[in-house]
């Protein structure tokens, strides 16, 4: 009655029963999410080290096998450095920065992510999926062990949900039965598939890829080692897919992915004998062994809003993308970490619940930015019409002697941050010379800070960011504290470079997400109190 | 201010110019032809690099 969907890599929120089960009446939580994966358990950490207790529900009793998404980007690793949990990530992770682009097996260039000096983290690693996971839910044990109000309840799924106007009822299945739940806020992390969405009839539209991709995951057992780099195969000429791509992972794993086509037999493609068929191939008389499988296809599509009364979408339940450009769960990372502080505050009663509308309004902007830019890269990869393969061939071609065709190449654009240009909680960008990069909406951008780095000087509440400029060391606007984080630029050219531009003194307040929500040359109480209120839909 | 394409005559000796372009193809087959105005595009295109006088000619290109 109660079978798993797929495979457990790590069983670590083995089902117990709860006393909610065992009350007579359905007992109310101000917060309950649905999903354990990575943006459901981010958002639990997100609330939970803010003080406002939060239930996970999972249908499983620990995180699914299987490498998946395998690119976590420095904005993602940034996050989770706000909730404590990003050095094992950046111990186990791989840090890679050399590209490779090939065209019918000729190396059409090279690219370096050439990572800026001054920030903590580098611009990407990759890291199998459940080893993020882990380390997520590792820091979650954490919080709860130090008195966070988090719960995770594993094999608690949820068979029926009610949606009133102030808050949901759910039915949910256990081992031992069904029992019922309410709750004031209901957060579905529930995946690409979300059955809560389809269960509420919610709008899901966008595009289908008519294209197969089998990834295998491979461990060299023989002698020989491929460098720490991503290489990228346009029509490669051992014929086994329309692209492949090969990519480094921990543990000496290998990820090669092959575009296979639309009209395949799965079961055909996904008997091993005929993905060593390919690999062998591809990788000629090297010895390996395969460590995981899957074929997928993708879409993308997204929700035409991401908030429906109590009920908030976040992640892949919410939009999706194809896989180029590692937009996926980068993403929905920057989802928990625009929802966390949101939710917070509404559910303590410090901000009205229409600050949450902001949520769907900058992760919409952020999933078309997304899907934008992913569909972009699939075009490029799978040209749609004989022109189009013509122009795609041409820029590959004089990629190859021409420096100007490289930029046009795209195997896919790296996830960066999206900037929430002109939405409602910005406030003014009255700092004149200040750089474009740190403008209002933009996320703050890393940079030394003495012995520490600035992003995690600033943490996750609002702050006032003083460089060469006077303010009190404490604000506080109906009942939000602001304190003042002081900085000096002499002898810090990052952070001059990153905050200043052509002005000599700034002050930024920064929104708990680490967005900016103004800045200006100097302090002034009311302008701050303005944005504050802006910032929260107070005003 | 947007800079407005070029529409009136600016190559000096038109008839060598379109000899030229036709010799490029001359001896290749529709495919290698297609290849070919293919990358001129691009390279004309970068040459060009101003978006809003490459919109005005992807437009008037458009209208046939």
């Amino acid at each position: 009655m109660f079978d798993d969907r797929y495979t457990v890599a790590h069983k670590i929120y083995p089902y117990e029963r709860s006393p909610d089960q065992d009350k007579a009446s359905a007992v109310r939580h101000p917060v309950v999410i649905v999903g354990g994966g990575p943006v459901g358990i981010a958002t639990a950490l997100d609330l939970g080290q803010q003080g406002v207790p939060v239930l996970v529900l999972d249908d499983h009793e620990g995180i699914g096998q299987g490498s998946r998404a395998i690119c976590f980007s420095k904005r993602s690793l940034e996050i989770a450095d706000r909730y404590g949990c990003a050095g094992p990530m950046i111990d186990k992770g791989v840090v890679w920065n050399l590209g490779k682009v090939f065209h019918r097996d000729e190396k059409v260039f090279e690219f370096n992510l050439l990572p800026e000096e001054g920030h903590k983290y580098p611009a990407f690693i990759n890291l199998q999926q459940p080893y993020f996971e882990r380390f997520m839910v590792d820091r979650l044990r954490q919080l709860q062990a130090a008195g966070a109000p988090i719960q995770l309840r594993g094999k608690n799924r949820v068979d029926g949900i009610e949606v009133h106007d102030d808050h949901v009822v759910l039915e949910v299945m256990t081992p031992d039965g069904p029992y019922s739940l309410e709750a004031d806020w209901l957060v579905a992390c529930d995946g690409a598939n979300s059955p809560l969405r389809t269960r509420l009839g919610y709008e899901f539209t966008g595009k289908v890829f008519q294209d197969s991709f089998l990834i295998a995951d491979i461990r060299m057992t023989g002698d020989t080692e491929f460098p720490t780099e991503r290489w990228f195969w346009f029509e490669p000429s051992h014929g086994q897919g329309a692209s492949t791509l090969l990519h480094k992972q921990p543990d000496g794993v290998w990820r090669v992915d092959f575009q296979i086509g639309w009209d395949i037999d799965r079961k055909e493609e996904m008997k091993e004998d005929n993905i060593r068929r390919r690999l062998d191939a591809f990788l000629g008389p090297v010895r390996y062994e395969i460590v995981w499988s899957s074929i997928y296809t993708f879409q993308s599509k997204r929700m035409a809003r991401f908030r429906h009364g109590p009920v908030i979408f976040a992640g892949d339940a919410a939009h999706q993308v194809s896989p180029f450009g590692a937009r996926g769960a980068n993403s929905g990372m920057q989802d928990a970490d625009n929802l966390g502080w949101k939710l917070g505050l509404v559910v303590q009663g410090k901000a009205p619940a229409k600050l949450l509308d902001s949520y769907s309004d900058e992760r919409v902007h952020g999933a078309d930015e997304n899907i934008l830019n992913s569909t972009r890269s699939t075009d490029f990869i799978t040209p749609k019409s004989e022109i189009s393969k013509i122009f795609r061939d041409a820029v590959l071609g004089l990629a190859r002697t021409v420096a100007f065709a490289r930029p046009l190449v795209n195997s896919g654009r790296l996830s960066v941050p999206c900037v929430y240009d002109g939405l409602s909680l910005n406030g003014p960008d009255a700092l004149t010379g200040g750089p474009a990069r740190t403008r209002v909406g933009a996320p703050m951008v890393d940079a030394p800070a003495g012995d520490d780095w600035l992003l995690g000087l600033l943490g996750g509440d609002f702050r006032l960011m003083t460089i060469d400029a006077e303010a009190p060391e404490r604000l506080e606007v109906d009942r939000i504290t602001v304190t003042r984080v002081a900085l000096s630029a002499k002898g810090n050219p990052d952070l001059a470079a990153r905050y200043l531009g052509d002005a000599t003194s700034a002050v930024y307040l920064m929104r708990p997400d680490q967005h900016v929500a103004a800045r200006w040359p100097g302090f002034d109480a009311a302008e701050v109190t303005r944005a504050l209120k802006i910032a929260t839909r107070r005003a | 201010m947007m800079t407005p394409l070029n529409t009136e005559p600016n190559i000096a000796n038109p008839d060598d110019f379109y000899a030229r372009l036709l010799a490029a193809h001359e001896g290749r087959s529709k495919a290698e032809s297609d290849a070919l105005n293919a990358r001129l595009v691009l390279i004309l295109c970068n040459h060009i690099g101003d978006t809003d006088v490459l919109g005005q000619a992807i437009d008037l290109a458009a209208e046939g």
